[in-house]
């Protein structure tokens, strides 16, 4: 089982879900984040006083899949969350030991 | 703590009395205040015309603080100061009406011993004689407008003052210390210089001829330069100049912006106590100055920092207000249009380069817009004053006056301001403390959040 998480730009959100459920992906996390990259921040100024924002709002969406899902799933992201500019993001990919379902006890690949 | 509320409750004993009386004359059918206006010659007679516009002048003013000025600054705190920073704007007003009932209104507006060209202690402090509103029956008149409207009306202008300098000491000043502070300051520095320039005859600054229709002196001056001082004793906030401090909400402040902005109606027209040529003049020059500055800020931001900024606009407009009120009821519309275009781009430089050249942490330019703007039109007055309008033609020696009158208002408020805060931080103490100013003024002081 792998755990893959996508750090993407918020407004690509609905096409990545979108297409990964059409890849057959039931269910996924997200969370609104912040970070930076090689995109950087931005300057802000109020009456003067300048503030480098070093930190940009994103999206972290995390799904856990069977271990033979991950290419297409990785492809699926890449392919969705992409705009060509700078700020699209990354995905990170784990191993994941063990998924339990909480309401039947069920573990392993079938919890998924 | 302890010693302020002994000697809050030994005044009101010793007012008390009179407070009796004063109910007692007000029922009294027959008998009228001395108003300051009442002249021998013929009674004053009572217009409704200008009763109506005086009365919702009144509610504009108010308006102007709670919600106006209160979203103004609150928009521009910090998440965790925006309670603390509209608390202070309502607490003043609920706390300023009642000062003004007890004395404020008396020792601004009390005329006792003034005679004109002379110079006693009545020129600078009104009397007590109006305290708890002594002899304001249904009757009284101030002017052509029942004494009760004109009374209300002060108080108003009595409440933003003060609530305009929170402003300067934002995200760091005890309540209790403020409210103390507000209060002391109200009665030994507000009442005495509206008294000085708005009381008649008599009236140091009045005599001298000081032109202040609607309170360039006596509010913004005032305000602005109280806020200085304030901001310097009170020293910079935590991590001033290296953590940022930008402004959590700059919708509240827009719309806090535009209700000034609208409520200055009744701050300058409704100076003229009267609802004629003179108020609607007031008025327009009003929107002309305030359209006027608010471009002028926002091109100055424009071309020297490369994009015009929402907060910048809010802000030129509010400089504008500012500038136009010491002028309006005496300039002319081309008058209203230079101070205007001057306040916006002289604040834009204040609020921006002068703050930081000299590191002050006046944290949202009480300062920079309403001692700088106040002090641009006061002077301005001097010069675009018309005759036909307000009786007063703009010359260098009217420009003399004017600076005279900024320079005393200056002096008495910065003195005064100065040693009201050293007694209360010996007292007291000012600031909050360092965990309670790093956790916030909504949870440190008032025990609440807005999430």
């Amino acid at each position: 089982m792998k755990l893959v998480t996508a750090i993407i730009k918020p407004f690509k959100l609905d096409e990545v879900r979108e297409a990964l459920s059409a890849i057959g992906v039931t269910g996924l996390t997200v969370t609104e984040v912040k970070g930076f990259g090689r995109q950087k921040g931005h300057t802000e100024l109020y009456r003067g006083a300048e503030y480098v924002v070093d930190f940009l709002p994103k999206v972290k969406i995390e799904v856990a899949i069977k271990a033979e899902w991950l290419e297409r799933v990785i492809e699926t992201i890449e392919t969705s969350a992409n705009t060509g500019k700078i700020g699209d993001g990354k995905i990170f990919v784990a191993s994941l030991e063990q998924v339990v379902r909480i309401r039947t006890g069920e573990s392993g690949p079938e919890a998924l | 703590m302890k010693k302020l509320f002994a000697l809050l409750g030994l005044v009101c004993v010793l007012l008390l009395p009179r407070l009796v009386l004063a109910e007692d004359a007000a029922s009294a059918p027959g008998i009228a205040a001395p108003a300051a206006v009442v002249s021998a010659a013929a009674a004053p007679r009572l217009d409704s015309g200008a009763t109506a516009w005086m009365m919702t002048s009144t509610a504009l003013v108010l308006l102007m603080t709670i919600p106006g000025l209160a979203l103004f600054y609150g928009g521009m705190v910090r998440k965790k100061n925006v309670l603390g920073t509209l608390m202070q704007s309502f607490a003043i007003t609920a706390m300023i009406t009642v000062l003004w009932m007890v004395a404020g209104y008396s020792i601004a507006f009390d005329t006792t011993g003034m005679e004109k060209g002379v110079i006693n202690v009545h020129s600078f402090f009104g009397g007590l004689s109006k305290a708890f509103l002594y002899g304001m029956g249904k009757d009284s008149l101030t002017g052509s407008i029942p004494e009760s409207v004109f009374m209300t009306f002060q108080m108003t202008f009595a409440i933003i003052t003060p609530a305009l300098i929170t402003g300067a000491f934002a995200d760091r000043m005890k309540f209790s210390a403020m409210m103390a502070f507000t209060a002391l300051w109200s009665l030994l520095i507000y009442a005495p210089i509206a008294h000085m320039v708005w009381s008649g005859d008599g009236g140091f600054m009045w005599d001298m001829g000081v032109l202040d229709f609607a309170g360039g002196t006596v509010v913004h001056i005032n305000a602005g330069v109280a806020g200085l001082v304030a901001a310097l004793v009170l020293g910079p906030r935590l991590g001033y100049g290296r953590e940022p401090m930008a402004p959590h909400n700059l919708t509240l402040t827009v719309i806090g912006a535009a209700m000034l902005w609208v409520g200055w109606f009744g701050f300058n027209a409704g100076s003229a106590a009267a609802a004629d040529g003179r108020a609607g003049m007031a008025m327009a020059v009003t929107q002309i100055a305030t359209g006027a500055a608010a471009l002028g800020w926002m091109f100055a931001e424009w071309i020297g920092k490369g994009k015009p900024s929402v907060l910048g606009i809010a802000s030129g407009a509010v400089a504008g207000l500012v500038a136009i009120t010491p002028a309006s009821g005496f300039v002319g519309p081309t008058g209203g249009l230079v101070i205007g275009l001057v306040a916006g781009v002289v604040c834009f430089w204040s609020a921006t380069s002068l703050k930081r050249m000299l590191k002050y942490d006046d944290s949202l330019d009480a300062f920079g817009v309403h001692g700088i703007g106040g002090i641009v039109g006061a002077l301005l007055t001097g010069i675009f004053a018309v005759e036909s309008i307000g009786g007063t033609q703009g010359s260098l020696l009217q420009f003399m006056i004017q600076l005279k009158g900024t320079a005393i208002t200056i002096v008495y408020t910065a003195i005064g301001t100065y040693l009201i805060l050293k007694a209360l931080d010996w007292a007291m103490g000012l600031r909050v403390t360092e965990e309670q100013e790093r956790e916030g003024l909504d949870i440190a002081l008032h025990g609440e959040r807005i999430e």
